[in-house]
């Protein structure tokens, strides 16, 4: 029979720091390869609508004849694939994910 | 006899924040009997394999479940590889087993953690989920995501671990385990703990395999089935024995996903030993035409997939019995004939998933 | 090839003796699944022994279809025949807990033996121009 089994880890735990962060006073450290925001060099981009056709969600919209690229950030599951499939590299995914937002717009590069 | 008294549990309730409802006739304390119902937010997942194709359903396939997410997606891409004869790399097969053995970890951590909770032990709580946040960031620095991993996919893996960051993981995990061992000792010994636990919700191991219980439920009921030995990903190069406990009741359920983060912390190891190099996929081409039924271990237990292709690239028929669902019937057996005050502990030893089970 | 599957045609007049063979060997009832394939049902009744697959199939009209319940050997099938009930209008007979219909809440009744919505004609809103 053991009573209070947890004492030692409770007592060790009084005299260290704790392992929670002030959120939102203190930003998150982002960790290196995490799937977040995706972001577009657009000066690459050649608008070839490829990203737009694999997108599983249709978060992507690519006008070939005005030369836009327009993005559903609500939509998109930041699942990597139209990373992998754009031909210029002129995709990737950045490690933070965006600030919270009270309307559903299409942002427009 | 007293008089019977119906008392309804859920779909709200702090225990768990998922719907089910169960209606409770009781006895005075006593609970004689129990009629569950679930179908609060069926959600039709298996219908939309006709609108999205075979390759963009794995998205979905993953999104049944937010805690064992990876292993939804790697039972699906298992079943349309069986059904397309496509041979995965073996380096895929060990990097899903990787991070299929990362997510049973986290997701017992988390079980733990609510169970903790649901016995009043918050402190236990909140030391069982700090150690499973650094286990969810082992898995956002390999797959870039913390609860939908993204990285399986149809012919193999979307991502690589690379030599370094295996062996950073290595070391992430040894710490990861002293911790973990603090927190089961708790768990396994505190005199407390076991009062809550032990021999409340008995399931004989004739009544375990009658009701069909899956995963710890019935390993838990003395019988050591484990879908993990038909040897799907890597598991045949491992050397893997099930845990199983004879009492059935909950502290042997709780006794048997302890035993097994251990478990898993050593499959973690052995493959990364046994890791080759080469390719992580193979590229895909046709589409589905046949049938498969593809059972996967998640930490809840066994997953039944039915995939029926018929050369389109939309598949005719998508289902997912989840563990869950099979979980309800001893659930029910289990709170006939409990104390009122034990129906929360009882619920939460099946590991109930509701999201999961309203595909 | 990850396991060999066994699958065993009956008849659904026989479905309940074949069900009661497999509870005698000590087989554990893995799950219910119903297939509509055009305008018949396939029904797939699972079971599983130490990591034997066995199953059995039969087919039924997509309308009135009818199956005796197996609940009366495994008491654990009435979930998988309420389900089959409400999302595919498959008539149980004899079901040791019936819902009659209210074990899922669906917006139209049987879903699944619907013919699927046609796809929306416009693409999601475009871009702002």
């Amino acid at each position: 029979m053991a009573f209070f089994q947890m004492k030692k880890m409770i007592l060790a735990w009084t005299f260290r720091t704790p392992v929670t962060t002030k959120y939102p006073f203190e930003p998150r450290k982002i960790c290196p390869g995490s799937r977040g925001r995706l972001d577009i060099k657009i000066s690459d981009c050649i608008f070839c609508t490829l990203c737009a056709k694999r997108c599983p969600t249709q978060a992507l919209n690519v006008d070939r004849t005005n030369k836009k690229w327009h993005i559903d950030r609500l939509r998109c599951i930041s699942c990597n694939c139209c990373v992998e499939v754009c031909p210029k590299k002129c995709l990737h995914l950045t490690g933070d994910h965006g600030i919270p937002t009270v309307t559903k717009d299409w942002e427009t590069f | 006899m007293g008089t019977r008294t119906i008392i309804p549990f859920g779909p709200q309730h702090p225990v768990l924040p998922e719907p089910i409802h169960i209606d409770l006739v009781v006895e005075d304390e006593k609970v004689v009997e129990a009629v569950p119902s679930i179908g609060f937010i069926h959600r039709g997942l298996e219908r939309l394999v006709e609108k999205k194709d075979y390759i963009e359903y794995v998205y979905v396939a993953e999104r049944i479940c937010g805690i064992c997410s990876f292993i939804h997606g790697q039972t699906y891409c298992q079943g349309v590889e069986e059904i397309m004869k496509i041979e995965v790399p073996t380096r895929a097969k060990y990097l899903r087993t990787i991070w299929g053995e990362l997510s049973r970890i986290h997701s017992h951590l988390l079980w733990l953690g609510l169970m903790a909770d649901a016995f009043g032990f918050e402190s236990l709580f909140m030391h069982s989920w700090r150690v499973r946040e650094q286990v969810l960031d082992l898995i956002e620095a390999t797959t870039g995501g913390r609860v939908i991993f993204g990285s399986c996919k149809v012919g193999g893996t979307r991502r690589d671990i690379p030599a370094e960051q295996m062996s950073w993981l290595l070391a992430q995990l040894e710490t990861v385990e002293k911790e973990m061992q603090l927190i089961v000792d708790v768990f396994m010994n505190d005199n407390s703990v076991k009062h809550r636990l032990c021999g409340v919700g008995v399931i004989s191991k004739e009544d375990a395999i009658s009701l069909g219980a899956v995963g710890p439920t019935l390993r838990g009921s003395g019988v050591a089935d484990d879908m993990r030995l038909l040897k799907y990903a890597a598991f045949g190069n491992l050397d893997f024995q099930p845990i199983s406990k004879t009492d059935g009741d909950s502290y042997s359920r709780c006794a048997v996903r302890c035993a097994e983060l251990f478990q898993s912390v050593d499959l973690i190891r052995q493959a990364a030993a046994k890791m080759p190099e080469g390719e992580i996929a193979v590229k895909v081409t046709g589409n589905p035409d046949g049938e498969f039924f593809s059972r996967v271990e998640q930490p809840r237990g066994e997953v039944v997939y039915y995939i029926k292709g018929n050369g389109t690239k939309n598949l005719t028929r998508f289902r997912a019995r989840t563990p869950t669902f099979a979980n309800v019937p001893p659930l029910v057996k289990m709170l006939a004939g409990c104390e009122l005050a034990d129906v929360p502990v009882l619920v939460l030893t099946i590991d109930p998933c509701i999201s999961c089970t309203e595909r | 090839m990850i396991e060999e599957q066994t699958i065993i045609t009956v008849m659904p007049e026989t479905l309940v003796a074949e069900t009661r063979k497999m509870k005698e060997q000590g087989y554990r009832l893995v799950q219910i699944c119903v297939t509509r394939l055009g305008e018949e049902l396939q029904l797939d009744y699972t079971f599983d022994l130490n990591r034997k697959f066995v199953n059995f199939r039969f087919m039924q009209p997509k309308i009135g279809a009818r199956v005796p319940s197996v609940s009366g050997i495994y008491w654990c099938a009435f979930t998988y025949e309420n389900e089959i009930s409400d999302l595919f209008g498959v008539q149980v007979d004899g079901n040791a807990l019936d819902f009659k219909g209210n074990f899922y809440k669906t917006a139209m009744k049987h879903p699944f033996i619907q013919d699927a919505a046609p796809a929306p004609a416009a693409a999601p809103a475009k871009g702002g121009q």
